[in-house]
């Protein structure tokens, strides 16, 4: 690929010092972090760690208020709409609860992207969403509407949508999230197997450590806006940090406390924070 | 892209060079079906192919129902891994007669 | 609530009224923004390789206009039969309940037929569409048609928007037929006007200029029940809870926009 020579050639996702504001608050404070090619990275952190936000961000749904963020060797900054449009066709994402248009059936839903983006005659579509709800194992699937799956097959189904265009990233959204163990482990499989039998690089968000540990080559642990690590699951497990281990044994964790701002946020003295 | 036709025995040979994505495979569509249209055995030679997407692998799909439709086989050559890798995720390396040559095809 | 403010209650009440205006300002310059958005992708979609589909525009003329026609038969029908009935009974004070036409044409043409449709698609197709784009919302849909590379106004917005556009003049000169002639209906009844004298002077009153000033007015207001009903459906938060609330406030803000813009349209070209 011509396009990743600026960069380096294993990295599909850069992100250098990446910080994000919600409103007034500071949400992500300076992440830099690398996406190679063909790896299963998994992000991980506590709900507020800001994995979601980095997630929305990887996806260039957000805009960042300072840093640089290359996908696919693009920089999102100076893409025009067009280019953008363009990168977008070589992402894929499965959102956490499907995303499904609840107004097309689950083979109008597959086929959008193609239908919006390629020239190809309807037949071949078809056949391609076909084989994709094949590869999730939905096949026949295609006539109903999402509000007749069950929550699994919603998700199957998104995964469909999200690989119909055969992407190069992949992006999972907490794919176990809501799921029965059997149903999120199979979906487990199917990422590896996604990403072994189409070569896509694969990011995933989730809280789950036993599916991280499973399908990840390396996982990137977020807490409180920042990187906490970065690594293979063997070096996770042997990281002698006390925070890191704390959050493999799922002991909740005590904030050192000031007993003073904790009387005041008691007592609304002073509002810890109040949204616009 | 590029496709070459020619008859080997009694058999049609359209073989394919080049990648087939999203950009080519309408042409590649349209030549598959044309050959299959002859209305003699196929053989689809893949040696030369580089990359073949979803959107090139469901042209085979369409052109080995015609096929069979009319009556005729249609059969894969040469397939690449990756190719192969693409049509068993699918199983389709089921539904196809996978060769490992143009030669043992005919 | 919101934590106890010990400041002086003016200086609150004015920090509320204040932050009100602003977010009153900040929804119309969004609404303005989506007008501007919208046609831009009418006009140069193609050009951004993003081209407003027909067919998605054509299902919602269904949705929006066909589907309306019996309740706003029904309707156009009962306004027009009320309008003969009341004008009958003001101007037999007079002892001119002959003139009667004069009154239900031009209110008619110039007045209710477009009031009454547009109120019946802002009730029908504004809360509809606000509820859509709102549900959308919140399952993330919206989020995946950005990553999906399809602008969510050029797929959600530009279609319901060119509908409205058609559908509200198209279905206001409908109910102007409707109206005039239920009208025409009771004055016969009533009166014993014949139908064809009746039509014969309806058509004698009418000049185009009428007929312009309440279609005119119903282009205004397609404009608006698109803007407002997408307005609120894309500022939905927390939940279903959240569409519930901006779907009725979708209904109320077009409704209450397209009766304070019909008196300020009358007295801007009347004058």
């Amino acid at each position: 690929m011509t396009e990743t020579a600026q960069t380096s050639p294993r990295s599909v996702i850069e992100v250098r010092d990446l910080v994000t504001h919600y409103g007034d608050r500071m949400i992500l404070k300076g992440i830099s972090m690398d996406v190679h090619a063909d790896e299963v990275m998994v992000i991980m952190g506590g709900s507020g760690s800001g994995k979601s936000t980095l997630l929305r961000h990887l996806m260039a749904l957000e805009h960042h208020t300072s840093g640089t963020m290359r996908i696919l060797g693009e920089d999102i900054d100076k893409l025009s709409g067009v280019e953008l449009v363009e990168l977008r066709q070589k992402l894929g994402v499965a959102f956490q609860g499907g995303a499904l248009f609840s107004s097309m059936t689950v083979g109008e839903n597959v086929m959008l992207p193609l239908f919006e983006h390629t020239g190809l005659d309807r037949k071949t579509m078809e056949i391609m969403a076909r084989m994709k709800l094949e590869v999730v194992s939905l096949g026949g699937f295609e006539n109903l509407m999402p509000s007749e799956l069950s929550g699994g097959m919603i998700k199957r189904a998104a995964f469909a949508r999200a690989i119909v265009m055969d992407p190069k990233i992949l992006f999972c959204d907490e794919p176990s999230a809501g799921l029965d163990p059997v149903v999120a482990s199979a979906l487990d499989d199917l990422i590896l197997l996604l990403r072994d039998a189409l070569g896509m690089t694969v990011v995933v968000v989730t809280h789950e450590l036993e599916s991280a540990f499973k399908i990840a080559d390396r996982i990137t642990i977020l807490d409180r806006g920042e990187i906490l690590f970065i690594g293979t699951p063997d070096e996770l497990r042997a990281d002698p940090s006390e925070r890191i281990q704390n959050l493999l044994n799922r002991v909740a964790e005590d904030d050192t406390m000031d007993a003073d701002a904790y009387l005041n946020r008691l007592t609304g003295e002073q509002p810890a924070y109040r949204p616009l | 892209m590029k496709h070459e036709v020619k008859d080997v025995g009694g058999s049609v040979v359209i073989a394919f060079e080049g990648d087939v994505d999203l950009q080519t495979s309408p042409k590649a569509r349209e030549a598959l079906l044309a050959t299959v249209g002859q209305g003699k055995p196929v053989v689809v030679d893949l040696a030369k192919v580089g990359y073949i997407d979803s959107s090139g692998v469901a042209s085979l799909v369409e052109a080995l129902q015609t096929a069979k439709k009319g009556g005729q086989t249609l059969a894969l050559a040469a397939v690449s891994e990756g190719a192969l890798r693409v049509l068993k995720l699918a199983r389709l390396d089921a539904v196809f007669a996978i060769h490992g040559s143009v030669d043992d095809a005919v | 609530m919101t934590p106890t403010d010990t400041r002086n209650p003016i200086v609150v009440t004015t920090e509320r009224v204040g932050r009100a205006a602003v977010a009153g300002i900040e929804e119309i310059g969004m609404g303005a923004m989506m007008v501007v958005e919208s046609f831009y992708w009418l006009i140069f979609g193609r050009r951004e390789k993003q081209a407003v589909r027909l067919g998605a525009i054509a299902e919602q003329c269904m949705a929006i206009g066909i589907q309306a026609v019996p309740i706003i038969a029904l309707l156009a029908a009962t306004i027009g039969m009320m309008l003969a009935i009341q004008g009958i009974h003001t101007l037999r004070i007079f002892g001119a309940e002959s003139r009667v036409t004069v009154g239900i044409s031009f209110s008619v043409v110039r007045e209710f037929a477009p009031l009454i449709t547009g109120i019946v698609i802002a009730g029908r197709s504004g809360s509809a569409l606000a509820a859509r784009i709102g549900t959308m919302k919140i399952n993330q849909e919206v989020d995946a048609l950005y990553v999906m590379g399809i602008n969510p106004v050029r797929f959600l917005v530009v279609p319901a928007m060119v509908a409205m556009l058609i559908m509200v003049p198209a279905l206001t000169l409908f109910s102007d037929f409707v109206g005039l002639f239920f009208a025409g209906v009771y004055v016969n009844l009533d009166l014993g006007i014949s139908l064809a004298a009746y039509m014969d002077q309806t058509i004698e009153l009418l000049s185009v200029d009428d007929l312009m000033h309440g279609l005119g007015k119903s282009v205004i207001f397609s404009i608006l029940i698109a803007v407002i009903g997408v307005v609120n459906g894309a500022s939905v938060q927390g939940g279903a809870e959240g569409v519930g609330k901006a779907t009725t406030r979708a209904v109320v803000q077009s409704i209450s926009a397209i009766i304070v813009t019909d008196m300020l349209f009358a007295f801007v070209v009347t004058r």
